[in-house]
């Protein structure tokens, strides 16, 4: 008996390379990617009592093909089918398996997909994942899951992507496009729900692990090497950042005890490594500053001079006014309240209305001691942002200034 | 990708009564063409759930006395127009996209084929935190 936690791992490492295989040998993702899910599906209902195959592997492989060949034959549209493959380009020479789970990340994380749909592909086809899990992390119902995963298919199927890595060319930009989806996934998983399934809908657990999987495969490529870090560094915060009723917890007040620890080691390690790596991108810069973050044994022993040189790179080099919000703040941390105030000035335009605006304003007028225009700036932020752990943070923030005001004013009087 | 929810009310922008003093057929092809809608959504993956609520009729508005005890009263029937009578919540790519499904709502046939015009108020969930800290 191999116990089913083992055997779940080994299906999902496996996932991809299967797909992979078979995608490439018939060319059919959409219904190939069938035929795995149900490949997946008969092991997990095998393994666990009859035990592992001697190459399970080869035994997934198999059965998937089994499963096309039977849909083809039944298949009225098999003559179709086969004259288009055919016709298709035969891949004999390039290399195999190895890259097979890095080219189907690249197929999934297509530009021609928006990023939910990639997202969605993405977590099933090299994640593994069942639909039934994928819709539950998202919390939608299963239907409306699968309709959205296979429409992405369809989508991959009309486009007449071709199973093969990006050529040389056009490499970077496609690179890119996985690591947005990737760092989009991440960033998804904050609404992952504690619970019994936890480990398999953490959705920024799953993130690393493809990163990492991902890293695995492209090891000189600092950027990959660079959001590895960056996930591993935010992630080891996780356990700080929240209190004990889903209350968020800022950075400077998390009890720096609970971050985890090996966590912080390695995302320190890799995103040296990715600094040292020549380009210098902006995950790469983000992964440094969170590591100059978790560095600090103490919220006072903050490097913020070098987190303002590395927001102001990161200012450069993306453009991003959220960017710039951040600066602000490393910038007040700095030179004072005052200067950080002077930087927000020019994003009333870039970012009009927009709630963090508000928030960041609200921070710095507090630390100002201005808590009069720090409580309406957090107010109004607290009207406009869309998380509801963020909009208590921000009205309890409003409430505790304006008893400070009331005390004040009563004092005076 | 964020979620909206798509509230629509009794209330319609053309004055064209309750759906019991249609015409058969006119009651048919309002159906009709919201549940295409819904089905176009779903086939779309965007559908999260689609609702009617049961009437003012049923409805009971409940308050305590202030010492504690449940006060419930029938109702409201105030102002007819102005009840949730159904709610689409759907998961989207982005704001424009929810206002697009509404506006699809909004047109859809009152008596005679001719547009309802309901005001559909588009509000968008509570999600989680964007990443990292603040």
């Amino acid at each position: 008996m191999t116990s089913t936690a083992r055997i779940e791992d080994l299906l999902r490492e496996l996932a991809p390379q299967v797909l992979g295989a078979v995608v490439r040998r018939y060319g059919d993702f959409d219904a190939a990617e069938d035929a795995v899910q149900e490949a997946l599906l008969a092991a997990a209902m095998h393994w666990p009592a009859e035990g592992l195959p001697d190459n399970p592997r080869g035994w997934l492989i198999q059965t998937a093909v089994r499963r096309l060949t039977d849909q083809y034959r039944s298949d009225r549209a098999r003559r179709r089918r086969e004259e288009a493959a055919a016709l298709r380009e035969v891949p004999g020479a390039e290399p195999v398996q190895r890259d097979d789970a890095l080219v189907l990340l690249f197929m999934c994380c297509h530009p021609a997909l928006t990023p939910a749909s990639s997202i969605a592909l993405t977590l099933r086809a090299v994640g593994g994942l069942s639909t039934t899990e994928i819709a539950k992390a998202f919390l939608v119902p299963e239907a409306t899951m699968a309709q959205r995963i296979s429409r992405a298919k369809q989508k991959i199927a009309a486009s007449g992507i071709p199973f093969r890595m990006p050529a040389a060319e056009e490499f970077t930009a496609r690179l890119s496009s996985v690591l947005r989806v990737l760092y989009l996934l991440f960033n998804e998983g904050y609404t992952s729900s504690a619970g019994a399934d936890l480990h398999r809908t953490d959705l920024s657990g799953e993130a690393i692990r493809l990163t990492r999987a991902m890293h695995a495969m492209l090891p000189e490529h600092s950027e990959v090497t660079g959001l590895l870090a960056l996930m591993l560094l935010n992630d080891a915060r996780r356990p700080a950042r929240t209190g004990t009723h889903g209350e968020l917890i800022p950075l400077a007040e998390q009890d720096r005890t609970r971050w985890n620890r090996p966590a912080i080691a390695e995302g320190v390690r890799l995103a040296a490594a990715a600094m040292a790596g020549g380009v210098v991108g902006e995950y790469q810069l983000q992964a440094a500053i969170a590591a100059l973050h978790d560095g600090a044994e103490r919220a006072e022993d903050t490097d913020w001079p070098q987190i303002l040189g590395l927001y102001g790179l990161l200012a450069r080099l993306t453009g991003n006014p959220m960017v710039e919000l951040n600066r602000a703040v490393a910038a007040a941390m700095v030179h004072g309240p005052r200067a950080g105030l002077d930087l927000l000035a020019p994003l009333d335009e870039r970012l009009p209305g927009h709630y963090r605006l508000d928030a960041v304003r609200g921070h710095l007028l507090d630390m100002l001691g201005d808590t009069e225009a720090a409580a309406a700036h957090y107010r109004a932020a607290a009207a406009r942002t869309t998380s509801e752990p963020e909009r208590q943070y921000l009205v309890t923030k409003a409430a505790k200034l304006n008893t400070q005001n009331r005390y004040r004013s009563d004092a005076s009087n | 990708m964020p979620k909206y929810m798509l509230l629509t009310n009794y209330d319609d922008g053309i004055g064209a009564g309750p759906m019991s003093q249609w015409d058969p057929d006119d009651v048919t092809a309002h159906l009709e063409y919201l549940r295409a809608l819904n089905q176009e959504l779903i086939d779309n993956g965007e559908l999260v759930e689609v609702q009617a609520l049961t009437g003012p009729e049923l409805a009971r508005t409940v308050t305590v006395d202030g010492q504690g005890g449940p006060v419930v009263t029938d109702g409201p029937y105030t102002e007819a127009k102005e009840v949730l009578a159904g709610y689409q919540l759907v998961d989207v790519e982005s704001e424009a996209r929810a206002i697009e499904i509404a506006a699809r709502v909004a047109a859809a046939p009152g008596p005679g084929g001719v547009p309802l015009r309901q005001p559909i108020e588009v509000r968008q969930l509570m999600g989680p935190p964007p990443g990292g800290d603040l």
